[in-house]
């Protein structure tokens, strides 16, 4: 059993699992860090990201000014960004039986290996991943496509993301992959749908470990226990913000929403268009009121905003219990549906058309993406980065947001950093896996040494025993898995046939010949059938020479031949002459009337005779005192 | 021989107040729980005296699973679970776990309320057995202990109807609740894997009809709704609240939108805006055109379609009314009926099946004059048309499912005798399969046959494998052979060498050996080497080897040549093999 690691970010995994004759493919994030390398992609013409000084090395050898730009004291791209996609060469992606999909930000890179590789199979997500995950990528796709670049990168085609969604998508449930292994997904608490995945056959189990969260917000709770019993379990996703803390962040930033708001500054908020913006929208439900926020518009930019904010209230399967009950009632299950309803909430593609037009200041604005280099984000950046009224509020965690600001500085725009990663942290990661106690755990190098920034941090990495198996980027592990059973189905005339006998209290033994049928990786013993009759062959007579049939072999034997035992049996069946003489390792019988030897000894019995009926009757005799197996 | 029992305590024979009890590798399963709308009294519930006479249910029943909302299969849980007593688990999926409560809170009120019933449960025994119901999802194992496991399947018929695979080891029953073989305009087909089942446990409603094709009837049903309104008269629809009335709805919404037609439709009782909030919450449980749009377009919510108001039976002109319930046995379409009954220009269209004992039954059997409460008689005049809405699989659709799920046996509930006892035929001929369809509190015993799951040793698994060549061949059985060792509940299948090793055994050899005399003039070494010879051209495809300590052995079997003290000439063969040795060779040799 191998694991081939595709991908070097802990948050964004894409490995491949061999697995008795599968290959699978666990999630397939995209890197998308390498976009803060990039200039960002306005939507209305800017004159300041346009006129930026090109980069020419300080000897002046090296000019690369029409695609390096200098902005803010760093040099950027000039291009289309370009993300960090999977390692493609490491092992054939064609070969790939299936992708099990996670949660809904770890499938961006999919249309890469599903368009491109030859790739022939089915990718398995949960309907709320799927369905949030499609919008997710039509949302990328999108912003790029609007702002063509004329410089295009050279990996990032994004016309593939169009034709996306490869067919073969299948809802996830409990499935079984080829007859060999089972599939199913276990709710992991972390985004709508989310999911870790249980790869198991009768003897074997891995376990996925992907995003997971203990805390209560909208999805369901994470199922632990079925984790339980796993000989490797694949530890990824853990918290980027080990240090922050969800609760005390969503505090701070309502604190700061309210209070730009009531200096009549507007505050934008970059943010993914599904996940936490769930639970900003529900927090702010209950803020507004009380912080006398009623009249502050609230937009939410996106050309998904109103599918995510629909597609939100119909899974009721994947929420919590509180929210299942609400469905129960039937309310929606989200708060933001009546923020909607009394126009609190407003939610446009772009911003362009309506928005123009109804938007007021002071407001709040969410709107991606996150990482500042393109979508509506950017609009509102060279907007309102002036004026020292103004906040933005960072509370994705995938990005540096220092390093997202970089290309607008100079910035007047207050900065408030309140990053919300509600996936385990490492206190979290160490008590689950003392319950589940995993006999093996796999999991990427960055968790087992502490972050580089808080080196003296002991207390930030996976200190487990025995000890993680790291990976990174380009690693194959050989999983220590030794599997030593399979499951067979022994079919009812066979098992009706067979003998078993005690050997010791409690154990039986019974010898099996049988055939063996193997179909779809399952096996099947049943009966020999008798070989029917020799047809009378009319053609001229052949020697047969194929070897024979092969008859039942004879079972072996155990234990010993006790010598006053057998004597007695000789002599109830007529054989009284017996001369017994003692040797080194047990007694020679000779059986003078019939001029027979028996040699008794502990783990062997020799009989030397030269009638037939007389050997088959002394083996018989023998075989009285041994156990077959 | 290991047996799967099933009795029917409602539905046997019969439709309403569906309850199946199912004995399987030792576990008790009730299969739905619903109430008989043709009776008023006893015979009203299915009759839990036959599982125990006394006490309550919980320690006769591993789970009780509930198919869908419809209460002739869940309108006897508040009794059943808080009356007669059962605290163990109960499964519905999402969608039923939120229609229930509600469908049986409207139950309780015409009954307790309307008729005056008392001994009846209570609307806090409703909210008391929904607290032991567990939710269950489409194609998750469930597993209700360690032996025992169910999985959902979709099954259409009504928001949230499921199918149930029940599984003990590797015996399994299917039950198929309600389902519809033919996606409708809200809801998609039902849908099973190939699954095997030692019993598929199936309803038979339609079982003796081949509808045709769902846009022939609709289109007569626009027809005939048309037609009505056209001469001022006023159609009444009895429906249940959800289910129907939601296709009959948007059928009705897309017809007066393309027409453009102004008459009013109604949606009697409140039940109608909670319901259409149902079908917008759990849209994920409509079929695939609905939920690919409804971000764009709600397919629920309703523009020609308004609240019905009880005064505006009386109001003049045209007018299309759906009111519960659907069976015309109380409520708002009984009295709606009365009130206009009594003019031609007037139409009922019952769009499902009636149970026996209704009035919806009697007036589509023809009877003209019904009587009413108080002695009184209603002259029924108008019209009175029956369109089959209601989403049951016809025999064609019943057919499909076989086909679909593969049973080792058939089982009909859900349907009356006559028709059952066609189909019955129909499917022992086509599949050749058995199919029962018992009475009410009559079992049937099916013995299944099931394998014997055990675990094989890898080692030996792979060794018989590689016989026969790198891949496995399915026409190419091979023969194996090994050792089973019972111990405790576990099964083991491994080689002998290894079932000694593990057992902590040593080997026992047994070995033989006798002399055969014959005559040869060569030396000992060359008659030796004029076996080895012979042998070698005799026996095939088995090792035979000439060692230079002068035996030849052949697999386990030694051969040593020495003459005779007396005469030269004889030789003294001396043979010697072990117990195992397959190969008779004394036998070859002569």
């Amino acid at each position: 059993m191998k694991l081939y690691c595709l991908s070097g970010h802990p948050t964004l995994p894409c490995n491949v699992l061999k697995f008795k004759s599968t290959t699978i493919m666990l999630d397939c994030g995209l890197d998308t860090t390498s976009v803060l390398n990039f200039l960002p992609l306005p939507l209305v013409h800017s004159p300041r990201l346009s006129k930026l000084p090109g980069w020419v090395s300080k000897d002046g050898t090296i000019n690369l000014e029409k695609e390096l730009k200098e902005c803010a004291g760093r040099v950027f791209v000039d291009a289309q960004p370009e993300f960090c996609l999977p390692e493609r060469e490491l092992l054939d992606l064609s070969t790939i039986d299936v992708i099990l999909i996670s949660n809904y930000h770890c499938m961006m890179a999919l249309p890469y290996i599903t368009e491109h590789t030859g790739f022939t199979g089915t990718v398995y997500a949960t309907e709320p991943t799927l369905q949030i995950g499609r919008l997710l990528m039509e949302e990328l796709v999108n912003f790029m496509e609007r702002v063509p670049k004329a410089q295009s990168a050279t990996s990032w085609k994004n016309k593939e993301i169009q034709r996306m969604l490869p067919g073969p998508l299948k809802d996830a449930v409990d499935k079984e992959l080829f007859g060999a292994v089972q599939v199913s997904p276990l709710s992991s608490g972390y985004s709508l749908g989310s999911s870790n995945w249980i790869i198991q056959s009768h003897h074997e189990k891995v376990s996925y470990v992907s995003g997971s969260s203990l805390l209560t917000t909208h999805p369901q709770p994470m199922d632990q226990s079925s984790l339980k019993n796993s000989d490797v379990l694949i530890l990824t996703g853990l918290t980027q913000m080990p240090t922050a803390n969800p609760d005390g962040m969503l505090g701070e930033f309502c604190s700061n929403l309210a209070m730009t708001i009531r200096a009549g500054g507007n505050v934008l908020v970059p943010c993914y268009s599904s996940g936490v913006i769930y639970d900003l929208l529900e927090c702010l439900y209950q803020f507004i009121e009380s912080a006398n926020l009623g009249t502050t518009p609230f937009y939410f930019i996106s050309p998904i905003a109103n599918s995510s904010l629909e597609f939100s209230q119909i899974f009721a399967e994947w929420l919590c219990h509180n929210k299942q009950t609400k469905v129960y009632l039937p309310e929606p299950p989200f708060p933001h549906a009546e923020l909607i309803q009394t126009n609190k909430l407003k939610h446009y593609p772009s911003i362009h058309g309506d928005f123009s037009s109804e938007f007021r200041q002071p407001c709040v604005v969410f709107t991606g993406h996150p990482s500042l280099r393109f979508g509506d984000v950017v609009h509102f950046m060279e907007l309102w980065g002036k004026s020292s009224l103004n906040t933005i509020i960072f509370t994705e965690p995938d990005f540096s947001y220092l390093d997202a600001l970089a290309p607008y500085q100079p910035l007047a725009m207050k900065c408030v950093y309140c990053p919300i990663d509600t996936r385990l942290n490492f206190h979290q990661v160490s008590k689950l896996l003392k319950e589940v106690q995993p006999l093996h755990v796999v999991c990427p190098e960055q968790y087992t040494q502490p972050p580089l920034t808080q080196s003296h941090r002991s207390d930030l990495m996976l200190e487990l025993q025995p000890p993680p198996m790291p990976y990174r980027r380009c690693s194959v592990l050989n999983l220590p898995f030794r599997r030593r059973y399979e499951r067979i189905y022994i079919l009812p005339e066979l098992a009706n046939s067979l003998v078993p006998s005690e050997i010791k209290p409690g154990v039986s033994v019974a010898t099996v010949s049988a055939l063996l049928h193997s179909k779809d990786n399952k096996h099947t013993l049943q009966s020999v059938p008798k070989p029917p009759p020799m047809p009378p062959s009319k053609k001229r007579k052949r020697v047969i020479e194929e070897p024979p049939v092969a008859l039942a072999p004879k079972p072996m034997l155990s234990g010993a031949v006790a010598l006053e035992a057998f004597l007695a049996t000789l002599q109830k069946h007529g054989i009284t002459e017996v001369k017994v003489e003692e040797t080194a390792d047990g007694h020679i019988l000779h059986l003078q009337a019939e001029d027979t030897l028996i040699q008794l000894e502990e783990d062997g019995t020799h009989i030397v005779c030269d009638s037939e009926p007389l050997r088959t009757t002394l083996r018989d005799l023998v075989l009285r005192f041994l156990q077959k197996l | 021989m290991p047996e799967i029992k099933v009795t029917p305590l409602g539905a046997g024979q019969d439709v309403g107040r569906s309850c199946i009890l199912v004995s399987i590798g030792g576990k008790n399963i009730m299969l739905d729980c619903g109430m008989h709308m043709g009776y008023n009294d006893d015979r009203r519930f299915p009759d839990f005296s036959y599982i125990t006479q006394n006490g309550r249910l919980t320690d006769f029943l591993d789970c009780l699973i509930i198919s869908h909302f419809h209460l002739d299969h869940c309108g006897a849980l508040p009794y059943m679970s808080e009356m007669v007593g059962y605290d163990g688990p109960i499964y519905m999926t999402h969608p039923t776990k939120a229609i229930c409560p509600i469908l049986l809170e409207d139950f309780r009120k015409i009954t307790v309320d309307k008729k005056g019933e008392t001994n009846f449960f209570t609307s806090q025994m409703i909210k008391d057995c929904m607290k032991k119901v567990i939710p269950l999802n489409l194609h998750q194992t469930v597993q209700v202990d360690d032996e025992l496991e169910i999985k959902a399947y979709y099954a259409g018929h009504v928001l949230g109807a499921a199918m149930v695979h029940i599984k003990v080891g590797s015996e399994s029953v299917v039950y198929t609740g309600d389902y519809n073989m033919t996606p409708d305009r809200h809801l998609g087909a039902a849908w099973i894997d190939k699954c095997r089942p030692d019993i598929l446990i199936s309803e038979s409603t339609y079982a003796t009809t081949i509808r045709d094709s769902k846009r022939c009837r609709e289109r007569d049903f626009l027809k005939k709704v048309h037609e009505s309104i056209e001469r001022g008269g006023k159609v009444l629809i009895p429906v249940f609240a959800l289910g129907r009335a939601q296709e009959l709805c948007i059928l009705l919404e897309t017809f007066w939108e393309r027409m453009n037609l102004k008459a009013p439709i109604y949606f009697s009782t409140g039940l109608t805006e909670k319901a259409n909030h149902y079908y917008k919450l759990f849209i994920t449980w409509t079929n695939q055109k609905i939920r690919k749009t409804f971000v764009q377009r709600n397919m629920f919510e309703f523009k020609h379609i308004k609240a019905f108001d009880r005064s505006y039976a009386d109001n003049p002109g045209p007018m299309v009314v759906f009111a519960t319930p659907g069976m015309l046995h109380a409520g708002q379409s009984l009295q709606i009926f009365k009130k206009w009954a009594g003019n031609e220009k007037n139409m009922v269209i019952m769009p499902g099946y009636c149970v026996q004992g209704t009035i919806g039954h009697k007036i589509l059997n023809g009877q003209r004059k019904l009587e009413m409460e108080g002695r009184a008689t209603l002259d029924v005049k108008l019209q009175v048309e029956y369109m089959s809405f209601s989403a049951h699989a016809d025999a064609k659709g019943i057919m499909q499912l076989i086909r679909m799920a593969e049973p080792r046996n058939m089982l009909l509930v859900h349907g009356e005798a006559v028709k059952m006892e066609f189909l019955k035929g129909k499917i022992e001929q086509e599949f050749s399969i058995d199919c029962y369809m018992p009475a009410n509190g009559e079992t049937t015993t099916v013995t299944t046959n099931p394998s014997v799951p055990v675990d094989i040793s890898l080692n030996l698994l792979k060794r018989e494998m590689a016989l026969g060549g790198p891949l496995p061949d399915p026409k190419k059985p091979r023969t194996m052979h090994g050792t089973l060792i019972m111990k405790e509940n576990s099964l083991k299948l491994v080689s002998s060498e290894q079932a000694l090793k593990e057992l902590g055994l040593n080997e026992h050899q047994l070995r033989f050996t006798c002399h055969v005399q014959l005559q040869d003039p060569h030396s000992d070494a060359d008659t030796l080497h004029r076996i080895y010879t012979h042998l070698k051209s005799v026996l095939k495809g088995y090792t035979i080897q000439h060692l230079p300590d002068g035996t030849v052995i052949v697999e386990s079997i030694v051969i040593k040549v020495s003459s005779s003290a007396e005469d030269s000439n004889t030789k003294v063969l001396l043979l010697s093999w072990s117990y195992q040795e397959v190969l008779n060779i004394l036998k070859r040799s002569k």
